[in-house]
Formats: structure tokens, C-alpha cells, sequence
């Protein structure tokens, strides 16, 4: 056992290389040639304005996709995401308009329904073992009946409370520094994306999240309790996806009951482009942001272009499969 | 107090259809080292597993130092000092080995749930550095081979500074060098008071290491003995209840001159380097070499398994194309992999399901409707001609005892009516009675007119089985032997050839590998 150092040292510092920066990598370098692509096509898509609305459409799928990421690395997958955030969206509304609750407990109650769903999710799978798929399609399920019943069918608006809207479109930065007006919404995007990739990297929770995916029986073996952690991360993934429900009823100025439905792919969507594997261990958070832009800088740009809406699904799709596609062949060269 | 660290008395325990410990007993003095034995699905695993808190017993008692325990669960039993190597490997692979050996431990940071990394990757250095196993603590798990893997696991497992270490089958993958290193962990800990259970199918490794020895049949205890006074065949019959007699090695009949298979000039990357051999008709063709040498990977390529830089593949003369292993298998070659849990089993699937795989059209009818009589027929037939141990052909092979997973993919190729079959490493983790069967059936296999290219690291059992032997070293073969004038020492001498030894004119081609041994 006395050699094989050097060999072993080679061997970490390229597969350092190889799984995680060469994918961001490769991912931000899609962005950037979309990027330039769309710029060279429309004036109008480097305008400040523009850049400011794609980060705007992208804060909400975006903090979604922070949430199936660490769902997707235990080799789960989260379908309720969309509907738990309308859901979590309508409570909030609840709170605010009809009850005439402060705006923060209005938050507060957005974001635990979204835990709270989470949780039941998490707990479905890991205690009653009903497959991820199953249990998060019938919380989808679930989510919708109960946002409409909820709401009556109606959307809440905010009308009362005119500071509700701030919370995403109003501009902080801009107030302190004039002229560099940013919307709110990116820095919660990016303020949640930091909570994230602090939770992946650096706490108990991200590590479990992560062994769960790569070897969950080994995982268990080590005497970590798999049932709680795994629960665990899908009321993580619900809190976040109460998070987006406060975010789009501020962006929408008003909770629509009706919405929600296909959010959850385009969630699922950005995470996979972003390189996390759907057979679980592995994933980072700045892959998924990546992912979450490279989605909306081109439904901004196809739409700029005048392309009918079904082409750019259609061009979506072949994208998400061709990001896959990219990364497999990326990890059979190994 | 008395001198038993664990006492288990009367231990029962059933799964669906099997009654895999009959009022089992074992104990553990404090400083012994106390082997484990038994054939393919005695309940030696079982038996372990309920100390470690994997399953739970439904009756018996668990004495722990004069007081009975209840363990429910690995953690509860982490708690109590116990702590068990698996025999299948359990790492996670995307994680780094210091993040796996402190699992569910990891030092905290100012907050309770923050990680401390730097803090762990300098514990884990320390731990490997007292296992003299050199090891960067930040590899990823993936990145190492099977035998250092084993060797994370043997880590892991003494990171809990346990009372009670139970070690299945540890040496299963390891090499030489790594056993020997293995042997003097043992045997640090047994002189430090540790009590460890070691389980091992390598009955001449029990002499070396063990104090005393305690053999297991169908679930039941049959006795403890002495590890010294006891002989070999003493405890083989306990195994199997009966005296088996080894045969004296026999080399089957000699083969036809027919060449079954012929490869040519086969490359791949720095683990096959210009590989060339024939397979005859009816031969037994044994590779030989130290773990890494690259035999399992010229299987993989000829399987079609893994692509390849160039080479070419004949096939009873004719040359054909083989990227696949479904080109393999319609050329009638099949391949029984090293490593049964990841490439050779459905595990979720059960016997019958996992046999008739990947003779599957066998089994269709006119309409690619599924002959369901057949395919049990053939199951049945495979259960009792290999022994496999299971309740019925419906069970789960995943509920089977690692030998008997073994045997399931044997039956699985022979039932695909393979011409040309690659067993590597066939006998891994197989008792001595399965052995020689797994023996007779080659020898069997071999009159019918197969081919068989057998890969094994146990050089006895090389010699004992083959027609000739080709040994590999570094990716390349360095000699090919006939049986009857090749030696251990001279089958030693080629797989460590090491490249600088072998360059054609003389001139050393490099340098760095002379005193390189056993890498993986
Ligand atoms: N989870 C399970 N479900 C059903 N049957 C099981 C399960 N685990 C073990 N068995 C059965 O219990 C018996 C004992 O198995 P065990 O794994 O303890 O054998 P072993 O002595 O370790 O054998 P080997 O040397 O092959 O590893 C076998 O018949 C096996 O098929
Ligand atoms: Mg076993």
C-alpha cells in the first residue's frame, strides 16, 4: 500500500476538473453564446431593460428550481413544486387581503405552507415509501384542489397593499444608488441561491442530501437516519417553493388560483441543464441558476424574435435534451 | 464480570420462506480475533447483521458485557461499540472518502449544523496514515478501485474505535500486500482488547488469523473450536456436514484445435495494451495476474461492455464486430462479471427472472409471448444442477446470500447457450463446497466443447483448472504458460513484470514503475 500517492492526487485534481467545473463550465458558456447569439439577432435584447425582465422571469422559476435541485441529488423529484406555490401564493393573499394581516406575517404564512406541504411530501415517501413520483403528483394534485377551494375560483389581488408589489419589482439598490435601479427580485433569486449553495456545501443537511443519492441503503448503514433527512429535504424543497409563491403573487400583484401547473418542469428543466443527475449524488446550485437563465434568456429572446410560442417549446425541449445529451457524453469519456 | 464481551444465545430469525437462523449462538471474548464460517446461505451475514442492528431477531438474547442489549438500529449499535464491515462494498461514490468514513459523524463547525470539512479531511488523514494506507482524504469514493475501496471501508469501520469489529468477508478483494497489511490492523486491535468477528470463505487464512473458530450450517451453530488444534478438514465437513474428499487437481481433457475465439491487437487507453490471444475449443483458458493487471477489462472489452481503441475479434475463424454486449451475446459469448451486484443481477428481479434474461427469446413464442412454463422449467433445472439455496424461483435474488447471487449468473449464461463463456473471478465469496462444483461444472462446461477463459487471482485454483495460462501485467500480457510446466513462482514472475523489464531492445521505456505492487 506504500505507492499509488501521485496517481491518487492526479486522479482527485481531474475528477475535481471533471465533475464540477467543466460543467458550470459548459453550462455558462451556453448561456453566454445564447447571450451573444440573441444580441447579434435583436438590438433590443441587450437593452438594461430587457436584461432586467429576463432576471425578473427567471427569479421565480428560478428559487423553484433551488428546491427540486436538492430533491433531484437524494434521486428524488418533485412534481408539486408549481401547484405548492400557487397554493403557498393563495395563503398568503388569505393573509393579507382578506385578513388584513401585516405583509410579514403574510410571508411568514407563504413560506410554511410551502414547508408544510414539503414536509408532507417528504413524509409520504419516507415513511410510507410511496415512490417520489406518486406521492408528488398526488401533492400536486392536492395542491391545485386546495388553491382553488381556497380562493374561490377567484384571483386575490393586492390592491389594499400597495407595498405587497415592491417586495419583487420595487428596486432597493436603486433607491440607494439612483440609476442602477435593479428590481428587487434578482437579489432575493440570488440571495436564495447563496442560502442554497450555503445548505448543499457547508451543513449536515446538503451532505445527507447528497449520500441519500449516491448510495441511500449505505447511507443508512452508517447509522444516519434516512427517513428524517429525506423528509427533511423535501420540506426544504417546499419552503423554497413557498418562497416563489410570495415572489410571483408580489410579481402578479395578486394570488391566480388557476396558475402553476408546468412550472414544475421548467423547474426540473433548469436543474437537469444545470447538470445535476437525476440518478441522484450530485449537483450544484450554480448549475441550476445557470440552468434557470439559460431557460428564460432564450424564452426572452425567442420571444423578442416574434417566434410563435409553441416553436419555442419545442426549441425548450430540444435544448433540455440536448443538455443532457452533452453532459452524458461529457461523463462517458471518463 | 466475565471474560464474554457479546454472548448471543438462541437466535432465531425468518424471511419470507426462509428460516435463516435456528436458534443461532455465538461469543466474543474481549482481544480475540473469531472466525465465522459456513457455506453459501448458512446465516453467517444474518447473524452479524442482527448484532449490528441491520435486522432484528425474533427471539433470542444479546448479552453485552453481562447486560442484555436491544439493537434496533446501526446507530443503536454504533452507541454500543459495534461496528461491522459489509461484504458488499457501501461507500458512496460521489462523496469524498473522509466525507464517507464520517458519515452521520462529521465534525461541526460554530454552528451545530454547519460542517467543519477542514476538520475532517485532517481526522481522516490521521486515521489512514495509522492504517499506513495512503490515501488523499479528498478523493472522490468512485475514483479508487475495488480493493482501496475495501480498505476505506476497513477505515470507516475502525473510525468508531468499536469493542466489537465484525468484518465479512474483508478480503474478498483485496491483494496480497493489502491483506498482509489487513492481518497486522487485526492484529494490533486483538492485542488493544478489540473483539472482532471475521467471516471468510479463505479457510487457510483462518489458521493465520484467528483464535478460535465457529462454524454455522442451515442457520444453526454447529460448534466453536480451537483455531490451532483444529485441522481444515475438520471444519470443512462441520460445513457440510459431510467429509468431502478434494479431488486432486485434474485438468480436464485436452481441447480440440479448433480456435474458438482469437483477439487481436487489442488497445484501450493505458489499461490494454496490445493484447493478443486465441481461445481454443474445449480449453479452459486461465488469466492470471495481481488486481488491476487489466484482466477484467480485456473481458469487459471482448464482452463489448466498454469501447475500445482498436483491436480486432474472430469469432470460430470469422472476423466480426462486437460493440455491444448484445453483439456478444448473438456471437455466443457471455461474461460473468467480478462484481456481481452492479453488472450481473437484477436484484430487484427475482431467480427464474434473472436466469432466463439473457436467454430470453428462448423463451418466446411465435407471437413474443412469454413462455412462462418454460422459463420456470429452466430455472428449476439451474436451482438444483448449482444448488443455489433460495425457498423458490420466485424469490428476489436480492435476498439471496452472496454465493448464491453468484450462481444465479452462472445459470443465467448457461441457459443463453453461450459458446464462449468469461468467468471472472467465479468462486469469489463461494464456499469450499461450491467451489468444487463451480469446478466440475467448468470441467463439464469444457468437455461439452465450450470455451471458458477463467480469471483468477488465486493461483491455485488457476493451475488446479486451466489449459493454459496467459498472465497479464500493466495492461499488456507478459508470458503465456501451458499447465502442465507452470509454477506459482513463475506465474508470480510474469505478473510482476513490470514494463521497464520487458522493453523490446533493451532500453528502459520508464521508470516509475519497477517498485510499484498490487496497484489497482
Ligand atoms: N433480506 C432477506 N430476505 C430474505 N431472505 C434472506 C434475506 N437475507 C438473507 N436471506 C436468506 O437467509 C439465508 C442466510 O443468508 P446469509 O446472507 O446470512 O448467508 P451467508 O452465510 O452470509 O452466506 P454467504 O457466504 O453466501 O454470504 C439465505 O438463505 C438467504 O437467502
Ligand atoms: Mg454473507
Amino acid at each position: 500500500m506504500a505507492t499509488q500517492t501521485g496517481e491518487t492526487a492526479a486522479t482527485s485534481k481531474r475528477s475535481f476538473l471533471r465533475a464540477d467545473a467543466a460543467q458550470k463550465l459548459l453550462a455558462f458558456s451556453a448561456l453566454i453564446i445564447i447571450f451573444i447569439f440573441f444580441s447579434l439577432a435583436s438590438p433590443f435584447f441587450r437593452t438594461p431593460d430587457n436584461v432586467s425582465s429576463i432576471l425578473v422571469a427567471t427569479a421565480v422559476n428560478g428559487v423553484l428550481a433551488l428546491g427540486v435541485t436538492f430533491v433531484i441529488i437524494t434521486a428524488g423529484i418533485d412534481l408539486s413544486v408549481g401547484t405548492v406555490m400557487t397554493l403557498s401564493a393563495v395563503m398568503t393573499g388569505v393573509a393579507v387581503t382578506n385578513r388584513g394581516l401585516p405583509i410579514p406575517v403574510g410571508i411568514i404564512v407563504g413560506l410554511l405552507t410551502g414547508t408544510t406541504a414539503g414536509l408532507i411530501s417528504g413524509l409520504m415517501i419516507a415513511r410510507m415509501k410511496i415512490p417520489p413520483f406518486i406521492a408528488t403528483l398526488g401533492m400536486m394534485m392536492i395542491a391545485r384542489g386546495l388553491s382553488l377551494v381556497i380562493s374561490d375560483v377567484k384571483p386575490i389581488y393586492f390592491n389594499d397593499t400597495p407595498v405587497f408589489r415592491e417586495i419583487m419589482m420595487g428596486s432597493v439598490v436603486g433607491a440607494l444608488i439612483p440609476g442602477l435601479s435593479v428590481p428587487n427580485a434578482v437579489f432575493i433569486l440570488f440571495g436564495a441561491a447563496l442560502v442554497a449553495a450555503f445548505i448543499l456545501g457547508k451543513t449536515v443537511l446538503g451532505r445527507y442530501a447528497v449520500a441519500i443519492g449516491s448510495n441511500e441503503e449505505a447511507t443508512r448503514l452508517s447509522g444516519v437516519n434516512v427517513a428524517n433527512w429525506l423528509t427533511a429535504v423535501y420540506a426544504l424543497g417546499g419552503a423554497f417553493s413557498g418562497l416563489a409563491g410570495v415572489m410571483i403573487a408580489s410579481r402578479l400583484n395578486s394570488a391566480q388560483p388557476a396558475l402553476g401547473i408546468g412550472y414544475e418542469l421548467e423547474a426540473i428543466a433548469a436543474v437537469v441543464i444545470g447538470g445535476t443527475s437525476l440518478s441522484g449524488g450530485e449537483g450544484t446550485i450554480l448549475g441550476t441558476v445557470i440552468g434557470a437563465l439559460i431557460i428564460s434568456t432564450l424564452t426572452n429572446g425567442l420571444r423578442i424574435l416574434s417566434v410563435p410560442q409553441e416553436w419555442q417549446m419545442v426549441i425548450t425541449g430540444v435544448i433540455v435534451v440536448l443538455a443532457v445529451y452533452i453532459d452524458i457524453i461529457r461523463r462517458r469519456g471518463k | 464480570m466475565s471474560d464474554y464481551l457479546v454472548k448471543m444465545q438462541g437466535i432465531d430469525k425468518s424471511f419470507p420462506g426462509v428460516r435463516a437462523l435456528d436458534e443461532a449462538r455465538f461469543d466474543l471474548r474481549t482481544g480475540e480475533v473469531h472466525a465465522l464460517v459456513g457455506e453459501n446461505g448458512a446465516g453467517k451475514s444474518t447473524l452479524m447483521k442482527i448484532l449490528s442492528g441491520i435486522y432484528r431477531m425474533d427471539a433470542g438474547q444479546i448479552i453485552l458485557k453481562d447486560n442484555e442489549v436491544e439493537i434496533p438500529s446501526p446507530r443503536a449499535a454504533q452507541d454500543l461499540g459495534i461496528s461491522m464491515i459489509h461484504q458488499e462494498i457501501n461507500l458512496m461514490n460521489h462523496l469524498t472518502l473522509a466525507q464517507n468514513v464520517y458519515i452521520g459523524r462529521e465534525p461541526r463547525g460554530v454552528v451545530r449544523f454547519m460542517l467543519d470539512e477542514n476538520k475532517l479531511n485532517a481526522q481522516t488523514k490521521e486515521l489512514f496514515a495509522s492504517m499506513r494506507l495512503n490515501l488523499d482524504p479528498r478523493t472522490k469514493a468512485a475514483d479508487l478501485t475495488v480493493a482501496k475501496q475495501q480498505m476505506v471501508e476497513i477505515a470507516k469501520a475502525l473510525s468508531f474505535n468499536s469493542q466489537v469489529l465484525i468484518m465479512d468477508e474483508p478480503t474478498a478483494a483485496l491483494t496480497e500486500a493489502e491483506i498482509d497489511e489487513l492481518f497486522r490492523i487485526i492484529r494490533e486491535l486483538r492485542n488493544k482488547g478489540v473483539g472482532i468477528v471475521y467471516i471468510s470463505h479463505r479457510l487457510e487464512e483462518l489458521k493465520q488469523i484467528s483464535d478460535r473458530i465457529t462454524v454455522m450450517r442451515d442457520g444453526r451453530t454447529i460448534d466453536t473450536v480451537d483455531a490451532q488444534t483444529c485441522s481444515i478438514d475438520q471444519i470443512i465437513s462441520m460445513m457440510v456436514g459431510r467429509t468431502i474428499f478434494e479431488a486432486a487437481p485434474e485438468i480436464p481433457e485436452k481441447p480440440s484445435q479448433d480456435i474458438a475465439l482469437e483477439v487481436r491487437n487489442l488497445n484501450r487507453g493505458d489499461v490494454i495494451r496490445d493484447v493478443s490471444f486465441q481461445l481454443k475449443k474445449g480449453e479452459i483458458l486461465g488469466f492470471a495476474g495481481l488486481m488491476g493487471a487489466g484482466r477484467t477489462e480485456v473481458a469487459r472489452a471482448v464482452f463489448g461492455a466498454d469501447p475500445v481503441d482498436s483491436g480486432e475479434f474472430f469469432v470460430n475463424g470469422e472476423l466480426v464486430q462486437i460493440k455491444s454486449p448484445k453483439d456478444a451475446v448473438a456471437h455466443g459469448i457471455g461474461y460473468l462479471s467480478e462484481d456481481r451486484k452492479r453488472y450481473g443481477l437484477a436484484l430487484g428481479m427475482d431467480v427464474e427472472e434473472n436466469i432466463a434474461l439473457a436467454g430470453f427469446s428462448k423463451f418466446l413464442g411465435r407471437l413474443g409471448t412469454v413462455n412462462q412454463t418454460a422459463i420456470r422449467d429452466t430455472a428449476t433445472h439451474y436451482v438444483d444442477t448449482l444448488q443455489i439455496k433460495t425457498p423458490s424461483v420466485e424469490q428476489r435474488v436480492r435476498n439471496l446470500s452472496g454465493g448464491n447471487q453468484q450462481k444465479v449468473v452462472i445459470g443465467k449464461w448457461l441457459t443463453a447457450d453461450t459458446e464462449i463463456l468469461i468467468f471472472d473471478e467465479p468462486t469469489r465469496g463461494i464456499d469450499v463446497g461450491a467451489k468444487s462444483e463451480i469446478y466440475h461444472l467448468l470441467n463439464d462446461l469444457a468437455q461439452q466443447g465450450k470455451s471458458i477463459i477463467m480469471i483468477s487471482s488465486e493461483l491455485p485454483e488457476i493451475l488446479r483448472m486451466s489449459h493454459r495460462i496467459v498472465v497479464m501485467c500493466e495492461g499488456r500480457i507478459t508470458g503465456e504458460l501451458s499447465s502442465a510446466d507452470a509454477t506459482q513462482e513463475e506465474i508470480m514472475r510474469y505478473a510482476t513484470q513490470r514494463r521497464v523489464l520487458v522493453s523490446a531492445n533493451g532500453e528502459p521505456t520508464n521508470d516509475q514503475g519497477i517498485e510499484q505492487n498490487g496497484v489497482g
